[in-house]
């Protein structure tokens, strides 16, 4: 790997008072790396929803329990640029397998985030972590404007994935 | 009003009407309060609802789960409940969690009293 360490690094306490602060973090980074507003506010969305599910279901609520958050721009060999997204806790471990998103047909009040990370990001990964809590890899695909246009004729809805980041000119 | 921070919900009274104007991003931090403001909103029997969102720069799914609920409790009362003024980030929310075609939404707020 060409480049492990990550480009960002941050911990945080598991109070739902500094979400708003990550959000930003996250969102501004994005659009430092190119994406569009639209990716910034989704990639910010995704992160906060992971955050919350730590928050409320690791961590059952606990304020005082750590977050770490990690970002790389691109994969970390480098390849295919994008923004790398990990996040780890020390929260009680579960089957990665079992973690997705409800049926939306369903319309009721919460389970919910599972369902929002996996349609805004492009790659979504739930791992048990060593030597405790889990790990989130969370990997959106930045897209060249080259690419753009066959993004857009794949009939991309305007809230889903595959509306990927775009270059910008005032990244 | 309703404080929380700089989360504000203002609340007016248009005829049998009632509107909420929360202000601010509706994050886990943030829906206990929209949920009291709903709440207490429902509890006076409006005759109708409306929730303008046209300050509301951010909702996470916790928003989402609170408008889900007012929703539901809403309709329990047969009170209509109408949401206005999504932000165009807003309404991708509503769009990825597919809840755009459950609420009843209006462009504007006096689109949405008038119904």
């Amino acid at each position: 790997m060409a480049d492990t360490k990550p480009h960002v690094y941050l911990e945080l306490r598991s109070d739902p008072v500094y979400l708003s602060g990550a959000r930003q973090l996250i969102a501004s980074v994005a659009q430092r790396l190119g994406f569009d507003e639209m990716a910034c506010s989704q990639i910010a969305l995704a992160v906060d929803e992971a955050l919350c599910n730590i928050i409320r279901h690791g961590y059952d609520r606990a304020t005082d329990r750590p977050i770490w958050l990690s970002v790389w721009p691109g994969r970390k060999d480098g390849q295919d640029p994008g923004m790398l997204v990990v996040i780890e806790d020390e929260a009680r471990q579960i089957d990665p397998t079992i973690i997705r998103g409800r049926e939306l047909d369903d319309v009721r009040p919460g389970g919910l985030g599972v369902h929002i990370i996996k349609e805004v990001m492009d790659e979504v990964e739930y791992e048990a972590r060593e030597p405790a809590g889990m790990r989130l890899t969370l990997y959106k695909r930045l897209v060249q404007k080259d690419d753009s246009q066959d993004a857009d004729q794949a009939g991309a809805s305007p809230a889903g994935s595959a509306d990927q980041g775009r270059v910008s000119n005032d990244g | 009003m309703t404080g929380d921070g700089k989360f504000n919900i203002a609340s007016e009274k248009h005829g049998e009407s009632t509107v909420l104007r929360p202000e601010g991003d509706v994050d886990m931090s943030r829906s206990s309060t929209l949920r009291s403001a709903l709440r207490e909103a429902l509890g006076d029997k409006p005759s109708r609802l409306v929730v303008d969102l046209a300050k509301v720069e951010y909702m996470d799914s916790s928003g989402l789960a609170t408008l889900v609920e007012a929703a539901r409790n809403a309709r329990t009362q047969k009170v209509p409940l109408v949401l206005c003024g999504l932000t165009t980030k807003v309404r991708a929310v509503f769009e990825i969690a597919r809840l755009h075609q459950f609420f009843e939404i209006a462009d504007t707020a006096s689109a949405a009293i008038e119904g």
